[in-house]
């Protein structure tokens, strides 16, 4: 099919002949599972099970909390060891709540499992209740519950499902494997979620680096006229989801906006697989497939793996390292996570665990910026990086806002072919949070201030209230003592003695 | 096995395999071959002048370096002193004696660059600031070019009488010659028609060569070519400058040239004469001192395009290169602050894009 240009990017080495060849492998059920209970962006599922209960494979462990959340389930059948903390699978190290779970080796799902024989005869509200009650997320590592994007078409018009097989990442072959090994699976699901979204035009991407995934796909799509296989050039980021879209169809997604506002939704090839077998076969998604590679990795592989599994358990599966490793990654090389531990569990948007030799990882000192503008070329946002930086290290960050810090991808791109070796990402990653803290302490101090004025208001309304009230006071009083006065007055007018005392008139 | 590693770096963790460094040395290697047919040509007073001036570049450069409380290690070898030593070499009358070199060489890395806060910050291009600061201060050694001598040719100056060339002691009996723009514009002025002036195309032939009298580099606008080409396939520049400025100075000139034939030369003149080409690929594409979006370079290079031309015809340097360089140097920042790319989702004003079928869609 016809592609369009996209500007910017860079051709990393995509160094993806280590893993490419290796076939998916099981990954030995370690002897425990730690499963963090917020695996996806959106509020942290809430715990549905005790220390010591016994669960079968499949069965929830935590409850999925609002509108932006997924549950959990567990990976294996088991016995719950306590709901802890436990370091995250995130750069900071830090914990979070975390469902241990010692398996028992036996495996078994839940009896409540189910498929669903024909899930083309389901409301299409039904297959998202389905898939969010799946804890599906986008399983490209972005994490959003794919529940909520499978219910946009009540939001938006839409017209077009693309499944982005782009995988442009470096090193990263999880999905290149799944969409070989399991294209029948993979397309299945996507023909469900087109189902569930309403459309008839379904575009599976795939780079061009990729020729087996993209024949397997092919074939496996053969029986159904909508879905077309759109063969991509290589080049990162072509896996961003705006920039993969702009490619298929021309058109630039809004700044601010989503790829639904010019009617196109995106989902991962491997999201796609876990809808089959959430929906034919009621499995929740407990288990995924993540590329183990870098040159420090003794025998790289690709692994299906339970969630909460360590990213040790994975490495010694592989056999440990051929070297010392200068650089542990979670994710591509690119816009991958440094990983603080080899402790941190697999997690639903882990798609690689990354050894790299120092050789792979050259680092250099950063020297001043020459202005050579090779980051305004491989911009694929069009921004200019270089001034982003400069107003970023100056403290001007508004300066930096106004330049389009907000409109940058992080994709790196930019740090990637800069020749002073600026860590451009890593002022913009910053500047963000930096941003974003702002806001936060402004809305903040907004509140605060609201809450303060409507505090004075409250108090002055009181004092108001008691002033009317004792100035009421006053004036009764008053009034009473005139009448009494002028009663006194008459009674001595009429009377022309003092003698009866003055009534109180109540009514008064 | 378990290890713990620093959670301080963040990504990417790959890196294209560039350098400041590589960037300065693909510049050089470009500038090679048509320095080496200079030094051919002018012979040893050349080549000591050539010394001279990147080895006062790199001494002002350490020295400035010293002072700021900078790495040696990091930046002396950065390649950017050397480079600009050698541009400004290039540019010299190839028979200078050596103290012009070594003052020019200065002004560049201390007045230039240091004191606008050292590599990457300098508002001009340091050897178009040398140049036009010696000019201005020794127009009589600025302007005294010799013809050509190729070196071992019977002619050619011996080693020590270059050597006394270099220190300036006057002796041997140069055959000193006018460069293609200052023998027109000379003629011109004496009121003399350009048929008369260039007879023939053997002229131009000549200038594209390079057995002309000239600048020490740049008198081959062939080889000045082929380095350029050089550059633009290695991506150390893209050619929205070059083209540009070579575009709008062909032009004007084509134009001018039509009007009246007889007083203004065409454009292939303009183009092989003086310093254009060497401007063209390695000064004005200097990444410092020049816009970064291609729209933008477009816009410098066109600028320094009609500067070159008009200070050329009308005004009084013939070879008026440098100035018209730094005067679009000096717009470089407003440039840049004009023109920027298009982000992605906006318009050229920064608006997000609306689609007609948009709004519906939101509602």
């Amino acid at each position: 099919m016809k592609l369009f240009k996209i500007r910017g990017g860079v051709h990393p080495q995509d160094n993806k002949h280590l893993a490419a060849g290796q076939a998916i492998e099981d990954l030995p059920m370690p002897a425990l599972l730690h499963i963090p209970l917020q695996q996806h962006i959106g509020a942290p599922a809430k715990p549905a099970v005790r220390r010591g209960q016994q669960v079968a494979k499949g069965e929830l462990l935590a409850l999925s909390q609002g509108a932006i959340s997924a549950p959990v389930h567990a990976p294996t059948s088991g016995r719950v060891m306590g709901v802890g903390s436990y370091p995250a699978h995130h750069a900071s190290g830090l914990s979070v709540r975390t469902v241990t779970l010692k398996p028992d080796g036996e495996d078994r799902w839940s009896d409540e499992i189910q498929g669903v024989p024909d899930p083309f005869a389901l409301a299409p509200e039904e297959i998202a209740a389905r898939v969010a009650a799946a804890g599906i997320v986008g399983m490209g590592g972005a994490t959003f519950p794919s529940a909520v994007k499978l219910n946009l078409r009540t939001r938006y018009r839409l017209h077009t499902l693309v499944i982005n097989g782009a995988e442009c990442e470096p090193y990263l072959t999880c999905d290149d494997r799944l969409m070989r090994e399991h294209a029948e699976e993979v397309i299945d699901g996507v023909r469900i979620m087109a189902h569930a979204l309403g459309v008839d035009r379904i575009i599976v991407a795939i780079e061009n680096n990729k020729p087996e995934a993209q024949a397997a796909m092919a074939l496996a799509a053969s029986a159904d006229p909508r879905i077309r296989i759109a063969r991509l050039p290589t080049r990162y980021p072509m896996g961003s989801e705006k920039h993969l879209v702009q490619s298929l169809t021309g058109r630039e997604t809004p700044a601010r906006g989503l790829t639904a506002d010019i009617g196109v939704v995106v989902h991962n090839g491997a999201t796609a697989f876990a809808v089959h077998e959430a929906l034919r076969w009621g499995r929740p998604l407990v288990s995924r497939v993540v590329t183990v590679s870098g040159g420090a990795v003794s025998r790289p592989r690709n692994l299906r793996v339970p969630l909460g599994a360590r990213v040790q358990d994975l490495l010694e599966h592989c056999g440990g390292f051929a070297e010392q490793p200068a650089q542990l990654i979670s994710g591509g090389p690119m816009m991958g996570q440094p990983l603080p531990s080899t402790r941190v569990p697999m997690v639903k948007g882990s798609n690689g665990v990354l050894a790299l030799t120092t050789a792979e990882v050259t680092r250099h000192e950063p020297m001043p910026c020459i202005r050579c503008a090779t980051c305004v070329q491989a911009c694929p946002c069009g921004l200019v990086p270089l001034d982003m930086a400069a107003h970023t290290r100056a403290g001007d960050l508004e300066g930096a806002v106004s330049l389009g810090l907000m409109d940058c991808i992080g994709c790196g791109s930019c740090a990637y072919v800069c020749p002073a070796h600026i860590p451009l990402v890593q002022y913009f990653n910053y500047a963000k949070g930096e941003m974003a803290a702002r806001g936060r302490a402004k809305q903040k101090m907004t509140e605060t201030k609201r809450l303060a004025e409507q505090r004075t208001a409250r108090m002055e309304a009181m004092k108001q209230a008691k002033r009317e009230a004792m100035a009421k006071r006053k004036r009764e009083a008053a009034a009473k003592k005139a009448a009494e006065t002028a009663e006194t007055d008459a009674a001595i007018a009429t009377s022309g003695a003092a003698a009866e005392p003055p009534t109180i008139r109540a009514e008064a | 096995m378990q290890i713990e590693t620093p959670a301080s770096s963040a990504g990417p963790f790959a890196h294209a395999r560039t350098s400041i460094q590589r960037t300065m040395s693909l510049v050089m290697l470009a500038l090679l071959p048509a320095t080496l047919f200079g030094f051919w040509q002018f012979g040893w007073p050349a080549i000591f002048l050539f010394f001279a001036t990147i080895g006062t570049a790199l001494l002002a450069e350490s020295a400035c370096l010293k002072l700021a409380g900078k790495s040696q290690r990091l930046y002396l070898l950065d390649g950017s002193a050397l480079l600009a030593g050698w541009l400004l070499a290039v540019s010299l009358p190839p028979w200078a004696p050596w103290w012009i070199g070594a003052i020019g060489a200065v002004i560049a890395v201390v007045v230039a660059k240091h004191v606008f806060g050292g590599l990457g910050q300098n508002l001009f291009n340091p050897a178009m600031v040398a140049r036009v600061a010696l000019l201005i201060s020794f127009p009589l050694e600025m302007t005294s070019y010799v013809q050509p001598m190729p070196l071992f040719s019977a002619d050619a100056p011996g080693f020590l009488q270059s050597v006394a060339i270099s220190l300036g002691q006057p002796g041997f009996d140069a055959v000193s010659g006018a460069t293609l723009l200052s023998h027109v514009r000379t003629e011109l002025s004496q009121g003399m028609s350009l048929s008369e002036i260039i007879p023939d195309i053997a002229y131009l032939v000549s200038g594209a060569v390079g057995t002309i009298a000239g600048s020490m580099g740049e008198t081959s606008a062939l080889l000045i070519l082929l380095g350029g080409l050089f550059l633009l396939a290695n991506r150390v520049i893209t050619w929205h400058t070059p083209v540009a400025m070579i575009g709008s100075l062909a032009i004007l000139a084509t134009l001018m040239n039509l009007y009246d034939p007889e007083h203004y030369a065409g454009a292939l003149y303009h183009i092989v004469s003086g310093a254009t080409l060497l401007v063209a690929f390695f000064i004005a594409t200097d990444p410092v001192t020049s816009p970064v979006s291609k729209l933008g370079q477009i816009v410098f290079g066109a600028g320094c395009g009609v500067l070159v031309y008009v200070i050329r015809t009308w005004a009084g340097y013939p070879e008026g290169v440098a100035f018209a360089i730094l005067l679009m140097n000096a717009c470089t920042p407003m440039i840049d602050h004009y023109i920027r790319p298009r982000v992605y989702g906006r318009d050229r004003r920064g608006t997000p894009i609306e689609y007609a079928d948009n709004a519906e869609m939101r509602q």
